[in-house]
């Protein structure tokens, strides 16, 4: 059987979700999905800048076969959320939308609330819902009666590369809830994306990380190396670890006795 | 006439959305309008009519995470 991600609807092999912030060059966007593999990509809504010159079209170098999951970055209450989210829609940006609520300006830590109150309408507009959280198992529950697609509780601060800060937290969520898991945030390397894998994430968003790397085109291969590493390993139950040694050789039979 | 455009109260002299596109010197291709609070597609550009006081935020998408 496939191993496939399920989100709303739609089915996915790939269990890295890729961003479009953030890269020194728009043309490097192409090329990035094509050696990570990621199927689901984040674009943002701002308003035109009137006084600068005409700005690339990010959407001309996103490939059709690629689902846009477009976010609701600067929204700070669950109204302007809708709005974007709405707007994107109307656009023809599809009906993925990645909640994301920020009142807290100095660690641009979520606002689950108002994110519970935005899935909570979009849910029932018909929209493929992927909230942006702290890590609680209350907002998990709270998100899968709201009729979310997926919880997405960070690792660490935006753009921090700072890896699983939320460990143990995102472990909980893992053990109990019915949504799909994305550990969204703060990954920084391929060994993070592998570590959150391996606990039974169901997909990782990075977007930081790969975009500002040297060679962006090489950082999405590597990461999506290691989240197949890591969900295989996942999915191979691997046993747990001990303080103390635990021959892997006979510890009989030796040739001097 | 007077209408706010992005938060900003400013003059223009277009008579409906197509103009002030054209006006602006913006590429309609990445162009998202919302006129009056509501989301006009590009193929009504044309027909929405402005008038003075009017609410216009011209919006695109970018890069995100």
């Amino acid at each position: 059987m496939a191993d496939t991600l399920t989100l709303g609807h739609r089915n996915f092999t790939s269990r890295l979700l890729t961003g479009t912030g953030k890269f020194a060059s728009n043309e490097q966007i192409r090329p990035m999905l094509s050696a990570s593999g990621s199927e689901i990509i984040t674009v943002a809504l701002r308003r035109v800048d009137l006084q600068a010159s005409p700005q690339d079209n990010i959407l001309t170098h996103i490939p059709d076969h690629v689902t846009l999951l477009p976010n609701t970055s600067g929204a700070r209450t669950a109204e302007e959320a809708v709005r974007i989210a709405r707007i994107a829609r109307e656009a023809g940006c599809g009906d993925f939308i990645k909640i994301e609520v920020i009142t807290d300006m100095q660690y641009l830590l979520p606002d689950n609330h108002e994110t519970l109150k935005a899935a909570e309408i979009l849910a029932k507009d018909d929209f493929i819902v992927l909230p942006y959280v702290m890590p609680d198992i209350t907002i998990s529950r709270q998100l899968y009666d709201a009729g979310a697609a997926a919880v997405m509780p960070l690792g660490s601060p935006i753009g921090s590369n700072r890896g699983l800060e939320m460990k143990p937290m995102i472990q909980r969520i893992i053990d109990t809830s019915r949504l799909p898991v994305i550990v969204d945030a703060g990954i920084g390397r391929p060994s993070q994306a592998a570590e959150a894998m391996e606990m039974g994430t169901d997909a990782v968003l990075v977007n930081t990380a790969i975009a500002t790397a040297r060679d962006p085109v090489q950082a999405g291969k590597a990461f999506s190396l290691a989240v197949t590493a890591g969900r295989m390993a996942y999915q191979a139950g691997m046993a747990g670890s001990s303080r103390r040694a635990r021959a892997s050789s006979p510890l009989t039979g030796f040739l001097q006795e | 006439m007077k209408i706010r455009l992005n938060g900003d109260e400013t003059h223009t002299q277009a008579l409906d959305l197509l103009a002030l596109v054209k006006a602006r010197n913006l590429d309609p291709s990445s162009l998202v309008i919302e006129h009056n609070h509501t989301l006009v597609r590009q193929t009504s550009w044309a027909e929405t009519r402005l008038k003075e006081g009017d609410t216009i935020e011209l919006l695109s998408f970018v890069g995100g995470g």
